[in-house]
């Protein structure tokens, strides 16, 4: 229904633009010049005007009529269950939803089948508003447009107007879908802070994770919040990874902009691209299946006890992640250090080692410790690869043979466990706000150092 | 005429620096400098002129093997130091480049401070046994690259900070720091004002009497001024060498005269 609508608007837009034009071209006649537009513009706007209106309209429609059916229906609720909980009455409304159009219900009592025909009859007017409503601005706008038509109409202006307009509202889009996220984490997680009255030190400093066992629906002990082995666990983990990482990476990122010949560079480059392409939960399950038996083993034959699960092994593998994203980053750096400064210190007798450690890196150092920061907000917001290989139990412990678990592992945790949502989501998005502020950190600093780096050559 | 050079030729030989025969580069199939026989004698100032894009950098740089960077070019012919072709395998550019040092058409100063600019050559050639004497080296380059007044207050400053003329006084300071016997210096006054200019020429004439200096310039006063020797390239054609009084008061080629009195350029 509304995609036929949203096609019919569409094409009523081409026909505006091709009658458009054509009124246009007819009434330039000989002499384009005199005509403050070029007849496409005229065109233009008519399609501009036409859509705009017509998507307008049809957003405006479902918009309003889904909140009247919504709040018609929860207050019918309100009426004959006053005691419900908003989750029950949410639940009921979906199923009569579910009912009205025939798919499966979790339930169907009296009061569904009642909600399900109301919803029915308003949706039936509804649609008849929507279609009338969306036709019947779209001939507004059509009419308008082709009536405007003239030699002095400033169609290009407008449409560019109306083009800026629509850039606009797609920018706001944009902007508003990340403070709505941002403001929701921050209201969850304050709503988490204060169900343990405020014991935001608890959570900070807390050395017990268990934040289900042995709570009631909606409420939480602030003794089983402690976070530490969380942030332990994933700093372990992130400092192991980064250790793989970031010698290889930039070394790998050396060889390949001072040394590599061009050839190889020209193969090489593009593998370790691919590298970056991998799944992440190949690489979960590279590290489950492949890396932590072959780890195991060796640490019996050498007598280590190394657990199945162990942050060595996720960080390893974590590691391999990150080093195409960190040779990458470090070798755009490093080739953007001017040849000149290499000719200024070859020309000086430098070797190339002396060039590469006195001047190259130390002109590229900002950039490579960029990219290491980004590297590692990478690594601490990492999910697929722990949940596989680091382990769950909240365990605080500074051994790498050993399993750990990190803030992501546990969010997954809360998510996808069967307990209730609303007493689950709350350590969760308190965690992942936790997360939010350390990428957050670590990618500011990482541009701040990026766009000081820009401002010594340009 | 041919005789009279011949004899003039095997007067100099014996104090011949660098001799370059029948020297070819080539970038791809861009063939940039064609069949270039030149010698460069010690102990005095050698100017290279011609118009723009006629390969004095090119061949500037053949003579301590910067080309060598570039991947695309290639160098043919013999290029002899002190005797010595440095374009055999087992000459090593990295020491080649220490006797040979070069002032760049840019200036390119490190995003080091000014000391550690100046005080990147003696180190890493070991000039200097301590701090103290590496100081003394550090005044006594940037003095005779006509920039200490300048920069005396704030050594520790970023080399990169400094104005283009001031840069390349540093470049200049920078190479002479190592000491090198041959210095090449590519249109090291472009940039400058006529007063740092005559502070490098004169820092010039002072290299003269131990070193020898190669000069590319676009300035034929200059190169009147401060060159014994001066060569003439066209369009890769070493047109013209020789006895810098004589080619600019009586050149033997229509197109070096030509170009001295401002006809081609
Ligand atoms: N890196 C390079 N790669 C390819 N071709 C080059 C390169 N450098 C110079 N050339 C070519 O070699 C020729 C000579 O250039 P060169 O820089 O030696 O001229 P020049 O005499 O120094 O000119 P100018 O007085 O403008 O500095 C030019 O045709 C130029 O296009
Ligand atoms: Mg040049």
């Amino acid at each position: 229904m509304t995609s036929i609508l949203a096609a019919l608007v569409f094409v009523a837009g081409f026909a505006a633009y091709f009658v458009g034009r054509q009124r246009a071209t007819a009434l330039a006649g000989a002499n384009p010049a005199e005509m403050h537009s070029r007849p496409s513009y005229h065109g233009f706007f008519g399609f501009l005007i036409v859509v705009i209106c017509g998507f307008g309209a049809l957003i405006l429609v479902n918009l309003v009529s889904s909140y009247q059916m919504n709040s018609a229906m929860m207050s019918t609720i309100a009426e004959r269950l006053p005691s419900s909980s908003n989750i029950e009455r949410q639940l009921i409304v979906s199923d009569a939803r579910a009912l009205a159009v025939g798919a499966v219900a979790s339930a169907s009592d009296d009061l569904r089948q009642e909600l399900a025909a109301s919803f029915a009859r308003m949706a039936n007017i509804w649609a008849w508003v929507r279609v009338l409503g969306v036709l019947g601005l779209v001939a507004m706008a059509f009419l308008y447009a082709q009536n405007k038509v003239s030699l002095t109409w400033r169609a290009r202006n407008q449409s560019e107007f109306l083009v800026q307009i629509v850039l606009g509202v797609m920018a706001t889009i944009a902007v508003l879908t990340t403070v709505g996220i941002v403001l929701s984490l921050i209201f969850e997680t304050l709503s988490f802070f204060s169900k343990i009255d405020w014991r935001i030190d608890k959570f900070l400093f807390g050395t017990t994770w268990s934040p289900l066992s042995g709570v009631h629906s909606g409420e939480m002990d602030a003794d089983k919040v402690g976070a530490i082995p969380l942030f332990a666990g994933t700093l372990m983990i992130t400092m192991i990874a980064m250790v793989v990482a970031v010698p290889i990476g930039l070394f790998a990122a050396i060889y390949l902009s001072d040394f590599a010949s061009p050839r190889f560079r020209a193969i090489a480059k593009p593998m370790l691209e691919i590298l970056a392409g991998i799944p992440t939960v190949v690489y979960g399950f590279f590290a489950a299946i492949t890396v932590a038996p072959l780890f195991r083993g060796a640490g019996d034959s050498i007598g280590i006890p190394i657990a199945s699960e162990s942050a060595l092994v996720a960080g390893m593998v974590m590691g391999i992640m990150i080093i195409p994203f960190i040779s990458s980053l470090s070798d755009d750096v490093i080739n953007a250090v001017p040849q000149a400064l290499r000719d200024g210190s070859y020309g000086l007798g430098a070797t190339r080692a002396e060039t590469i450690t006195k001047v190259v890196l130390p002109a590229a150092l900002p950039g490579i410790v960029s990219a290491a920061l980004l590297g590692f907000s990478r690594a601490v917001g990492e999910t697929m690869i722990v949940v596989m290989a680091a382990g769950q139990g909240a365990n605080l412990t500074a051994n790498p043979f050993e399993a750990v678990t990190t803030v992501t592992v546990q969010i997954v945790m809360l998510i996808t466990g069967d307990t209730e949502a609303e007493t689950a989501a709350g350590p969760a998005f308190t965690l992942g706000f936790t997360l939010f502020c350390v990428t957050l950190l670590m990618n500011v600093a990482a541009q701040r150092i990026v766009a000081r780096y820009r401002e010594m050559y340009d | 005429m041919d005789d009279l050079r011949l004899v003039e030729r095997d007067v100099d030989a014996n104090n011949v620096k660098i001799s370059a025969q029948k020297v070819q580069v080539y970038y791809g199939s861009n063939h940039a400098i064609k069949d270039v026989d030149v010698d460069i004698e010690d102990k005095t100032v050698t100017a290279f002129i011609g118009p723009s894009g006629c390969g004095k950098s090119t061949f500037l740089r053949c003579l301590n093997r910067m080309n060598d960077t570039i991947d695309v070019c290639r160098v043919e012919g013999t290029i002899n130091l002190d005797g010595e072709d440095i374009y055999d395998e087992r000459v090593d550019p990295v020491q080649l480049r220490a006797k040979v040092g070069m002032v760049f058409q840019k200036p390119n100063p490190f995003p080091k401070s000014i000391y550690d600019n100046v005080a990147y050559g003696p180190r890493i050639h070991g000039l200097a046994s301590n701090k103290a004497d590496l100081d003394v080296i550090v005044e006594k380059s940037l003095r005779r690259g006509a920039i200490w007044d300048e920069v005396k207050d704030r050594l520790d400053a970023p080399g990169t900070g400094l104005s283009g003329g001031q840069q390349q006084r540093l470049c200049i300071a920078r190479a002479v720091a190592t000491e090198p016997e041959v210095l090449l210096m590519d249109e090291p006054c472009s940039a400058l004002d006529p007063i740092a200019t005559a502070q490098v020429e004169e820092l010039i004439d002072e290299l003269r009497q131990r070193y020898s200096v190669v000069i590319v310039t676009h300035s034929m006063q200059q190169a009147a001024r401060v060159s014994q020797k001066t060569a003439f390239f066209h369009l890769g054609n070493l047109v013209e060498f020789g006895e810098t009084g004589q080619i600019f008061t009586n050149p033997e080629d229509p197109r070096t005269e030509s170009y001295i009195t401002g006809r081609i350029g």
